[in-house]
């Protein structure tokens, strides 16, 4: 038995990607394994942790959850994404810094790129609202106290900046 | 003087690498097509003989390299055919049963591993277990205390009442104190069974270099050495031909110090037998049918008091249900019968425990490991008696503290790790004052009729803990300064996301005056420090803490040395500050820790700027040896450091919650934390190891359980089913507040945080909800619908 393969142009944080994969691989394999961009974690495979939160066109997206074959001509931004060119921290990775909004760091993907996102659509959140906004992750670690507080450091370093 | 970082919330240093998606977990190693990729297959059935296993369709499939059942196994090496080992065991567990690598002939819990396939891929790997046919024959299995314990069946057949250890302990004739103490009461209270959970699952990585004949392991644990020391064994190969290496690991909390794990065992084996790089990622309804659990255990309390609530006898009993094997032996209920004494000193203590079979996955530790279970009973006997006296509940605890005079306190019992239950320091009492402050006890009842005057219920809990950390055997930590200047740290321990790199970086920095920049740490990598136990147990900061300190110390000692012989001054006159070695008071006269790290090996080949100028200097008597007799080359110092016994953190925890008087939800007005883990070396992590902590209690108190059918299935192996909390589940905000009594015990003065934040989370939420309802609350976790029916049977 030999499985189909379908070529796919996978355009990763402003990169293009060639890649040759069968139709039931996943994004998260796919961003993983194909291109070796392991930022992107997987927790559970089924949707619920939040882990392989890409962003597709700007909009999280569970990479666990999306075919690969199904992404041509889409942005998918990860993880990797979010480090400046010039390779200083984006305000959302500089706000978990300073706020210790991480400890063993394999959710810390998920949270950063769901962050942009919500950040982006509400640049000013109120305290709830910031715990609304990561409260589709899964962290075991950390006890999402610093993870808020970073959501509230993001938005200010942000506005100082003048952008997400 | 640089100030010093011992107590300072410093950033993380690993932090950079999570945060840019740079990250080096288990499944990001060997990321290449090269790489081969495992699946198990495992028994749908919870106990059933196999009568065969048919791989005859896999093989033809495309893309697979191999399958394996135990039959197998012996023609690859010897010892794999064996069961796997049984880490500590103990006199009184006299029926040790482990698990096979893959099942021989039995399978004793739905999930166990049968075959084992390699294919180029996960999915190729996935499609050819559909394709083994097994044929079992079921047999009924043991699920649950009560099943267990009534014996009608067992789970191994040479085990009789399903019973594999009973133990007792006691300071004295407790039944006898009991039956003379002016009051009695009896409790019958029962924690159900979690899980760690952590978001990575298992995951091992093995290449086997033939050339040199050296196989390198990468495997998500909390134990390299315990892994290389395993590996070796089963392979037949010398522990000098097996390095195992722990890159970041996405959470531990227990569950990954079980080893070796069977993919541990054939995932090397299938390396060297395929000569390619194979890997295996666990999944996780794997990780869920497949690794371990916890916290299962029912408990029988009689308990004797006086008119002050203060405790004349205790005397417990309970079942430990530890699943279908016992690789970890005891140290779960050893833990539960030793710590539920907590800040306590009953005048006599009896309790007996056994540990039991059952056809469900297995038992390893998880964070607070039998502790919140101790705290649990203890806590929940505390609030009966206050109950039943009509007492303050933070007065009987007081009248039963051991108070701070009286450290060392030998509780007379023989603790987890072989030694004497000794406690080494505390104030229990300054810890129940700033408790009581912090949640505000003593305005509790104003708040109430306040509440209860807008129609709604709200109740207080408190529950306090003593918590044994750092235990022995030892750790050990190298330290070299290169010629760089830079300093290399390694210690054997591993890391699962508790900021090492950055605490023990910290220590460095302090000890030999260097920037803390300039110190890089490595853990769990059995090439770089060979000797080590494993992280568990909250004993990282105390073990790893203090013998990294110690080898600093020795690494300072040499560098005052050789650069007192180049500088030709006192070693007593010099001072080392950002690497930099000077006379006090002339600091013109001064050499950089780079430089001494060229002195102190005398090879006269300049490669760099660095070393000309180094060479320049003659060191020593020209008519002596290069490299004195006592002496080595190299800037470098090793120590370890071996405790006599534990140190014994503390705390308490205090909640306030409003039950909904139609739902029965239960939600969190405030949560407030005493802590004592001794002197801390940054508060900002342990802060979050609280937080963290914290957020597994309230886990284990309302949302967390493994639901098992009749048949033994799993029925909510997913996060789906198995309902681990997010943000909105969780207090917004906890109150913290330290205490810091330092441990006589090492360098350092630090005791343990990892896992205090749990411990006392579900006595604490039990005692909140039963004074918000009036009802007694004896088992965890509760949910909605169960305190719904508590509520219902209590008013008929
Ligand atoms: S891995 Fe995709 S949501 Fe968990
Ligand atoms: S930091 Fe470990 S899971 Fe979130």
């Amino acid at each position: 038995m030999t499985e189909e393969l379908h070529d796919v142009r996978l355009d990763v944080n402003g990169t293009a990607y060639d890649v040759r994969v069968p139709a039931r691989r996943l994004l998260s394999d796919a961003l993983r394994h194909d291109l070796g961009l392991t930022g992107t974690h997987v927790g559970c495979e089924h949707g619920v942790c939040g882990s392989c939160t890409v962003l597709l066109d700007g909009a999280p997206v569970r990479a666990c959850l999306v075919l690969a074959v199904s992404v041509s001509g889409q942005r998918v931004t990860t993880v990797e994404g979010l480090t400046r060119p010039d390779g200083s921290l984006g305000p959302v990775q500089q706000a978990f810094a300073e706020c210790h909004g991480l400890q063993c760091g394999f959710c810390t993907p998920g949270f950063l790129t769901t962050i942009t996102a919500g950040l982006r659509d509400n640049p000013a959140p109120t305290h709830d609202e910031a715990r609304e906004m990561v409260a589709g992750n899964l962290c075991r670690c950390t006890g999402y106290q610093n993870i808020v507080r970073a959501v509230e450091r993001a938005a200010e370093l942000a506005a100082t900046e003048g952008r997400p | 003087m640089t100030t010093k970082l011992m107590g300072q919330g410093v950033q993380r240093v690993e932090d950079q690498r999570f945060l840019r998606g740079h990250g080096r977990y288990v499944d990001d190693v060997a990321v290449d097509p090269a790489t081969l990729h495992a699946a198990v297959l495992r028994s749908p059935h919870a106990h059933a003989r196999i009568l065969d296993v048919d791989v005859d369709a896999v093989l033809d499939l495309e893309g697979v390299h191999l399958v394996w059942t135990h039959e197998d196994l012996a023609g690859l090496s010897a010892p794999m055919a064996d069961p796997l080992p049984l880490l500590i065991p103990h006199p009184t567990l006299t029926h040790g049963r482990t698990q096979h690598a893959l099942a021989a002939g039995e399978v004793n819990y739905a999930g166990e591993a049968v075959a084992f396939v390699v294919a180029d891929d996960r999915y190729v790997a996935e499609d050819a277990l559909d394709r083994i046919r097994v044929t079992y024959d079921v047999l009924p299995p043991v699920v649950g205390i009560e099943a267990a314990r009534a014996a009608d069946r067992l789970v191994h057949d040479d085990v009789p009442g399903n019973v594999a250890a009973r133990m007792v302990q006691e300071t004295g004739d407790a039944p006898a104190a009991i039956a003379a103490a002016p009051h009695r009461l009896a409790l019958d209270l029962t924690v159900e069974r979690s899980a760690s959970t952590p978001l990575e699952g298992r995951g091992t990585v093995a290449r086997w270099d033939p050339d040199v004949g050296r196989l390198t392991v990468w495997t998500s644990t909390q134990s390299s050495t315990g892994v290389r020391a395993a590996v070796a064994v089963k392979l037949g190969l010398d522990l000098g031909q097996v390095d195992v290496i722990t890159p970041d690991v996405g959470g531990g909390f227990g569950v990954k110090i079980n080893h070796p794990w069977p993919e541990e065992l054939l995932v090397p084996l299938a390396a060297r037998a395929l000569g390619r790089t194979v890997k295996f990622t666990e999944d996780r309804r794997e990780h869920f049918v497949s690794s371990a659990h916890e916290r299962g255990q029912v408990h029988h309390v009689e308990v004797g008091f006086d008119d002050d609530g203060r405790l004349l006898g205790l005397d417990v009993e309970f079942w430990h249900d530890h699943g279908a094997y016992i690789p970890y032996g005891l140290i779960v209920p050893i833990i539960t019968s030793t710590q539920l004494l907590g800040p306590y000193k009953p005048a006599v203590y009896r309790v007996a425990f056994e540990s039991l079979y059952t056809n469900t996955v297995m038992v390893t530790p998880y964070r607070g490991a039998g502790r919140p279970q101790g705290c649990f009973v203890m806590e929940r006997t505390m609030d009966a008696i206050a109950r039943y006296l009509g007492k303050d509940r933070a007065e009987v605890r007081a009248a039963n503290f051991i108070q701070p005079d009286e450290f060392p306190f030998d509780q007379g019992l023989v603790f987890q790790d072989g030694r004497e239950l000794e406690y080494d320091s505390g104030d229990y009492p300054a810890s129940l004052e700033k408790i009581k402050t912090l949640i505000g006890w003593d305005d509790f009842p104003t708040f109430r009729k306040a509440m209860a005057e807008q129609g709604r219920r709200v109740g207080i809990g408190l529950a306090c803990y003593v918590e044994g950390t750092g235990v022995g055997p030892y750790e050990g930590a190298h330290v070299h300064v290169e010629t760089t200047g830079k300093v290399k740290v390694a210690t054997g321990l591993t890391t699962q996301g508790q900021g090492h790199a950055t605490v023990f970086a910290q220590l460095v920095a302090d000890e030999l005056g260097v920037r803390f920049e300039d110190v890089e740490v490595v853990t769990g990598d059995t090439r770089r420090m060979p000797y080590a136990v494993g992280t568990f147990a909250s004993r990282a900061a105390v073990m790893s803490g203090s013998a990294i300190h110690l080898a600093a110390t020795r690494t300072r000692e040499k560098v005052l040395r050789i650069a007192a012989e180049a500088l030709e001054a006192d070693e007593q006159d010099l001072e080392i500050v950002d690497g930099v070695v000077s006379v006090k008071g002339s600091p013109g006269t001064s050499l950089d820790l780079g430089t001494i790290a060229v002195l102190s090996n005398p090879l006269r080949y300049a490669f760099d700027e660095a070393s000309k100028a180094a060479t320049q200097f003659s060191v020593g008597d020209p008519g002596r040896p290069p490299v004195p007799e006592d002496d080595e080359p190299g800037l470098e110092g090793r120590d370890f450091y071996s405790p006599e016994r534990a140190t014994f953190a503390s705390g308490m925890h205090a909640v306030i919650v409003e039950t909904d008087p139609d739902a029965a939800e239960v939600r969190i007005l405030k949560y407030a934390v005493v802590h004592d883990c001794g002197r801390l070396i940054n508060p900002m992590i342990v802060e979050g190891q609280i937080h963290g902590g914290v957020a597994q209690g309230v886990a284990g108190a309302l949302y967390e359980r493994m639901v098992y059918d009749e048949a033994g299935q799993l029925q909510n192996a997913s996060f789906m089913d198995f309902l681990m909390p997010y943000a909105t589940e969780i207090p917004d905000g906890i109150d913290i507040d330290h205490l810091e009594t330092p441990s006589p015990l090492n360098p350092l003065g630090i005791k343990g945080a990892g896992e205090a934040g749990v411990i006392p989370s579900a006595a604490v939420f039990a005692a909140a909800i039963e004074d918000a309802e009036r009802i007694p609350i004896t088992a965890m976790p509760i949910s909605p619908s169960e305190l719904f029916h508590l509520r219902q049977e209590h008013t008929r």
